[in-house]
């Protein structure tokens, strides 16, 4: 039997890795369902949550895999599931779910070519804008998007860490390049890995509030058979859980879910800088679109042409208020992402009238490479 | 009711007595109480109650052995019976 | 709070959310009746209700959730079982009751109910089957009779309906009862068997849904009560096979299936976790 945290070097594929940083998270509970390029993290949960006591359980399908988790997760544990395309479609009436109520969990996206069937075992990242609308209605989430494996290890202690925190299903959009790609990964010692728990509730049981936000916004979590005897609703409600179906609880229930993201950006945003300091031309990219971007800023400036990356680890919330910024002093904006255009409306829209953004895209099945970036760099601006 | 045949211990088991209770406002008028009570102990009100609906009524009160089956049919929580304890 | 002020010493008071009652359910509805033996099964089971917790989907049974004071989780359309499978197997110390309707635990969520009764998750399953789409004005179900008008079978249903008790016990329930909302005394007794007891749990509950159902097939809800009365039979420990429900004729009614097999919790630690035995 090992440990939940296999300290030391590996040599192992992304999937693996996401699967060994829940483990070190904490988490317990894996509701899964077989696809392809996922289905390494259900199988590597399946024969690992044993000997951590923790229990692994294949779903009849992702719908029943979410709901699982979100089962699992007002129980007290903490829960994950791991998908691709056509499960994410499924996935998303339960991620509203677990929006609505407030539910932590993790969900990984190891992303393939779409729509529909599409690329079963080729790497896209076409699911982003998917990850931030994909559920109905308005809402915020949280969405990372890791580039390497030892960076989805990482990752996805993150996501518990933010879903824990936020009381939010967290969502982990890597992809099938970086999912089954095989790196050297470092564990760190359990102790080095710093965790958070969902916030407790405190005081008299029978005046407990199931949704009265605390001072960041973020309402304790009672758990089933604390003997809070809360409600817990999908439907619009109250503070006390119950249901209102009229505008007045619904705005309030809006500006609870909404605010609590968007008042705590600061610790919730991730990004990395790479020679952005005299940056005349930004990259933003992310993911495994990211490393190639990291090549092409080295290549550029060897041609005499001042690049800068900007990666973005998390991606939903948005970092507007930077590219805003950079915005302020760079010539354009390049955005590299393995799909026709997502995230790059995002630039478009932060960079404004005030300088040009270009995409240099591709609609899935491979890797951008660095030179398809400078080629960009060299003749759009 | 109607017996086929009196059971021999008939004299020596003591029948319980009830007193029905209705919670008005919560009736919705359905009649299933007044309907299936075994002894036939209520009968519709001519009344109407907060939501406009007619509740039960307790018309042979002596009549209630207390079996809660009113209680029990009751979609509303509106109607239960109390024990009245035996002298 | 205005409904605070009904004065009620009613003995379910303690289970229910007093302050949201009255609850939705139309007079006449079915729904009630079938939750209240719920309640007092809960109550007359000894089984801690603060470890006891109702999930349930979506639709007019499913706010039953919403007017229990345990922990109730009020989840999406047809996705109760497969939350409650989740809760379950990350607290198995609770007690996992999953109260929703026909519609809900049979069409859109027919699959993960076959599957949580094929794994034999430890739950109990309790549908309020009143051959309807009651929450959205009485549209055709899974369960409604053949040639019974809906507002989408306007010339009456051309489709079979399920077996409820058939399905539960070839999928691997290993408890399936069938009672109806007049046999108050006998479903409040299966339900807390069921609680009781070890084990995938499946009470079928018959109810009147007078608005969706009777208005258009002509029926009043004390007409459907009638039937009841008139129709049934009990047939206890009969084979599900032999479970029929023909409305103008006989409806069979009783505890079908009792009987243990290992549940999935049993399976997983004897298989994946003997470790931790």
């Amino acid at each position: 039997m090992k440990p939940a945290v296999l300290t030391g070097e590996h040599f192992m594929t992304g999937d693996v890795a996401c699967a060994e940083g829940a483990l070190a998270a904490g988490c317990l509970f894996f509701g899964g369902y077989p696809i392809t390029p996922a289905t390494e993290i259900a199988e590597h949960m399946a024969s690992r949550l044993p000997d951590v006591c923790g229990t692994f359980v294949q779903m009849e399908d992702e719908i029943a895999a979410m709901a699982s988790i979100l089962g699992a997760s007002c129980a007290g544990v903490k829960s994950m599931t791991a998908t691709s395309g056509p499960g994410f479609s499924l996935i998303m009436e339960n991620l509203g779910l677990g929006i609505c109520t407030e539910t932590p969990c993790v969900v990984v996206n190891v992303q393939r070519a779409g729509p529909s069937t599409g690329l079963p075992t080729l790497g896209a990242q076409g699911d982003m804008m998917q990850a931030r609308w994909g559920s109905h209605g308005h809402y915020e989430i949280i969405a990372l998007a890791p580039a390497s494996p030892q960076e989805l290890f990482y990752t996805t202690i993150t996501a518990f860490n933010l879903s824990e925190t936020y009381r939010i299903p967290v969502l982990v959009m890597t992809d099938e390049v970086t999912g089954h790609l095989s790196e050297r990964v470092v564990i760190p010692e359990a102790g080095a890995i710093k965790l958070r728990h969902r916030p407790a509730p405190k005081g008299r049981k029978d005046r407990f509030k199931a949704f009265q936000p605390g001072p960041n916004g973020v309402a304790p979590m009672a758990i089933a058979g604390d003997g809070y005897g809360i409600h817990v609703t999908g439907l619009t409600h109250d503070e006390r859980g119950y249901p209102g179906m009229n505008v007045e609880t619904q705005i309030e229930m809006m500006h609870r879910l909404t605010q609590k993201i968007r008042n705590n950006l600061d610790d919730i945003i991730r990004t990395e800088s790479y020679r952005l300091e005299d940056a005349e031309i930004v990259i933003v990219s992310y993911g495994i679109s990211a490393r190639s971007s990291l090549a092409a800023v080295d290549e550029a400036r060897a041609q005499g042409i001042k690049a800068g990356l900007f990666r973005l680890i998390t991606v939903w919330p948005f970092p507007e208020q930077q590219i805003q910024k950079l915005a302020e002093k760079v010539r354009g904006f390049v955005t590299v992402e393995i799909n026709l255009g997502q995230i790059h409306l995002e630039v478009q829209r932060c960079a404004g009238s005030r300088v040009p953004a270009v995409l240099v895209g591709h609609p899935g099945g491979a890797v951008i490479t660095p030179e398809q970036i400078v080629d960009t760099l060299k003749t759009a601006f | 009711m109607k017996y086929w045949r009196v059971p021999l211990d008939s004299n020596d088991i003591a029948v319980s007595r009830g007193m029905v209770v209705i919670v008005e406002e919560r009736c919705k008028g359905c009649g299933y109480c007044i309907a299936f009570c075994p002894r036939n102990v209520l009968e519709l009100s001519p009344r109407y109650n907060v939501k406009g609906y007619h509740p039960p009524l307790v018309k042979k009160p002596d009549d209630c052995v207390n079996c809660h089956y009113c209680e029990t049919i009751c979609p509303d929580f509106a109607i239960y019976s109390l024990e009245i304890p035996g002298d | 709070m205005e409904k605070n002020k009904i004065r009620s010493d009613h003995p379910l008071d303690a289970m229910l959310r007093t302050d949201r009652i009255p609850h939705i359910w139309c007079p006449g509805c079915g729904i009630g009746t079938a939750f209240s033996a719920c309640m007092v099964a809960m109550q007359a089971s000894g089984i801690n209700l603060d470890k006891t917790v109702m999930v349930s989907g979506i639709g007019c049974s499913g706010r039953g959730a919403g007017y229990t004071r345990l922990d109730s989780y009020h989840t999406t359309h047809g996705r109760a079982i497969p939350f409650a499978s989740g809760m379950k197997l990350a607290n198995p110390e609770l007690n996992v009751v999953v109260f929703s309707g026909d519609g809900d635990l049979f069409a859109i969520g027919g699959n993960h109910f076959i599957h949580a009764a094929r794994r034999n998750m430890d739950i109990t399953v309790i549908c309020v089957n009143n051959l309807i789409y009651g929450m959205t004005g009485g549209q055709a179900a899974a369960t409604t009779p053949c040639l019974a008008k809906t507002t989408t079978t306007p010339l009456g249903n051309p489709d079979p309906p399920f077996s409820l008790p058939l399905l539960a016990f070839a999928s691997g329930a290993t408890y399936v009862a069938r009672w109806t909302i007049l046999h108050t005394r006998d479903l409040t007794k299966s339900i807390e068997e069921a609680l009781n007891r070890r084990g995938f749990s499946f009470i079928e509950v018959l109810a009147p849904c007078p608005t969706g159902y009777g208005r258009k097939n002509k029926e009043r809800s004390l007409d459907t009560l009638k039937i009841y009365q008139e129709r049934t039979v009990i047939k206890n420990g009969a084979h599900p096979m032999d479970a029929v429900m023909d409305f103008g004729n006989s409806i069979t009614l009783g505890k079908f299936v009792d009987h243990d097999r290992p549940t999935f919790s049993d399976n997983y630690d004897r298989t994946c976790r003997p470790h931790f035995a």
